[in-house]
């Protein structure tokens, strides 16, 4: 058997659950989400590095799952779209996203709802420059982007309207 | 280890470069050596007057170093790379072996003089950055050999860079790029300067004849626009979705402007913030 297909076995924190995982080393992290853990929450919108619908957070850092092998997470922190909500209650970012109308169609949705929690983890009250920024990584096709601007703002506890 | 498993092995840093290129089949490497769990090769430390920066040290961590702080430059740079998602994985040391024309690294290490330390089964050498890349996506690295470490030389009192980049949107890579240092003797008299654009040749392109418009001169108008246009005739540009020849000529021209107004503020003593830049940013 090739090194290429030789199960390896890693372990990994995935919204709060720590889960020992055997897996083939080529595996995408996104992959492993979808199809081995069923969190379908991530989604896959370009699968070449451009459109962050696959964002994830590792170890609270803001990264498109397409483009990490799940060994390159081993020992790492996992946040999906499904570890926001904590015991029945939306993150201030959801919340802030459902109140300001920043989705359409949602399918860029899970992506900007964890660069935005990346982003105000690191600066609590961003500037709209930062914020610009900060969801730059990001692509939506419905919303042109206003209203995803707003939530963002409300979010960091600005007047999102 | 790298040396065992033979040429078509390679190393995966952030794998920002390396993944998309696997699922392209553009490079199918027989083999990947893992370097996110060797302790000890992320860091940025001042060392006998350089900042030494481990090769797997995260763009994003360059983005937030004190050491950014002193250098505005390595700011500059690393703020502007990709978007936020890339800058978390991608690492300096990956970017610098890649030797991707469009590649922001390669010209700023450039334009400070920095050096690569690299390891292999010789033992560590290190080279400058200007010798390190040979030619488009071609280095001097051995099979078996790693980048180790940036070595970027702190910066005097009166000496400042500046990078700027254009580029169509966030998560793309460059236009056009300059990237401009000087080291000033007093507030216009210029000592020593350097020059140095991306994305318009297959190497970062050394514009010898701006730095000779502005070394041991007093920094004019006039000098500044000599030194743009050198970097306009020097500039190897393709064209391709992102312009013309003639679009990126004039578009170097204006970068390398800016980016030496910016690094003669700095000198100065001046807040000066620039970065790449888009529509919408
Ligand atoms: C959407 C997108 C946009 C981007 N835009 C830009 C941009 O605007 N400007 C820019 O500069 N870059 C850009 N990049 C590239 C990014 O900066 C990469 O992170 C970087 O070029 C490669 O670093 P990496 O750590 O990801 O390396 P990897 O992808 O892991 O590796 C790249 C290559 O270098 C080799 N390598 C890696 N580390 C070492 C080492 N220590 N020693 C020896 N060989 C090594 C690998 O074997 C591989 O061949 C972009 C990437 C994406 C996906
Ligand atoms: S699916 Fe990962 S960036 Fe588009
Ligand atoms: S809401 Fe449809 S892509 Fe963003």
């Amino acid at each position: 058997m090739s090194a290429a297909n030789k199960r390896v076995r890693i372990r990994l924190t995935i919204n709060g659950a720590s889960r020992e995982l055997e897996i083939e080393p080529r595996r995408l992290l996104v992959e492993l989400l979808r199809e081995d853990l069923d969190l379908t929450g991530t989604h896959i919108g370009c699968d070449t590095t451009y459109c962050g619908a696959c964002t994830v957070l590792l170890n609270g850092r803001n990264v498109k799952s397409c483009t990490v092998f799940a060994v390159q997470a081993d020992g790492g922190e996992i946040t999906t779209v499904e570890g926001l909500e904590k015991d029945g209650k939306l993150d201030a970012v959801q919340e802030a996203f459902a109140e300001c109308h920043g989705l359409q169609c949602g399918y860029c949705t899970p992506g900007f709802l964890m660069s935005t929690r990346a982003l105000l983890s690191r600066v609590a009250h961003p500037t709209d420059a930062q914020i610009r920024k900060g969801i730059a990584g990001n692509t939506c096709r419905c919303t042109g982007y206003q209203n995803i601007f707003k939530a963002v703002r409300a979010a960091a506890g600005g007047a999102g309207k | 280890m790298l040396g065992e498993l033979g040429e078509e092995a390679k190393v995966l840093a952030g794998g920002q470069s390396l993944i998309p290129l696997m699922k392209l089949r553009l490079a199918r490497p027989s083999a990947l050596v893992d370097l996110n769990h060797i302790p000890r090769t992320a860091y940025i430390e001042p060392h006998n007057g350089q900042i030494r920066i481990g090769a797997m040290t995260r763009h994003a961590d360059i983005e937030d170093s004190p050491a950014a702080a002193r250098i505005p430059i390595l700011h500059d740079c690393a703020a502007g790379i990709a978007d936020a998602q890339v800058r978390n994985m991608g690492t300096i040391g990956g970017s610098v072996a890649e030797a991707d024309p469009h590649g922001d690294w390669a010209p700023v290490l450039m334009a400070l003089g920095a050096e690569v330390e690299c390891i292999g089964p010789g033992g560590a050498r290190t080279v400058p950055v200007s010798q390190f890349i040979k030619d488009a996506f071609t280095t001097t690295l051995g099979p078996a050999e790693l980048v180790r470490e940036i070595r970027v030389p702190s910066a005097g009192a009166r000496s400042a860079g500046a990078y700027i980049a254009f580029k169509r949107c966030a998560p793309v890579y460059p236009t056009d790029s300059a990237a401009v240092e000087v080291r000033m003797l007093d507030d216009d008299f210029c000592e020593d300067a350097a020059v140095v654009l991306g994305s318009v040749g297959l190497t970062p392109v050394v514009v010898a004849e701006a730095a000779s418009a502005l070394r041991g001169q007093a920094i004019t108008p006039h000098a500044i626009r000599r030194a743009a246009e050198a970097a306009m005739s020097a500039a190897e540009p393709q064209a391709d979705l992102r312009g013309s020849v003639e679009y990126k000529r004039l578009l170097v021209g204006v970068l390398t402007e800016r980016a030496l107004l910016a690094a003669l503020a700095r000198a100065r003593g001046e807040h000066v913030e620039v970065t790449h830049e888009y529509v919408g940013r």
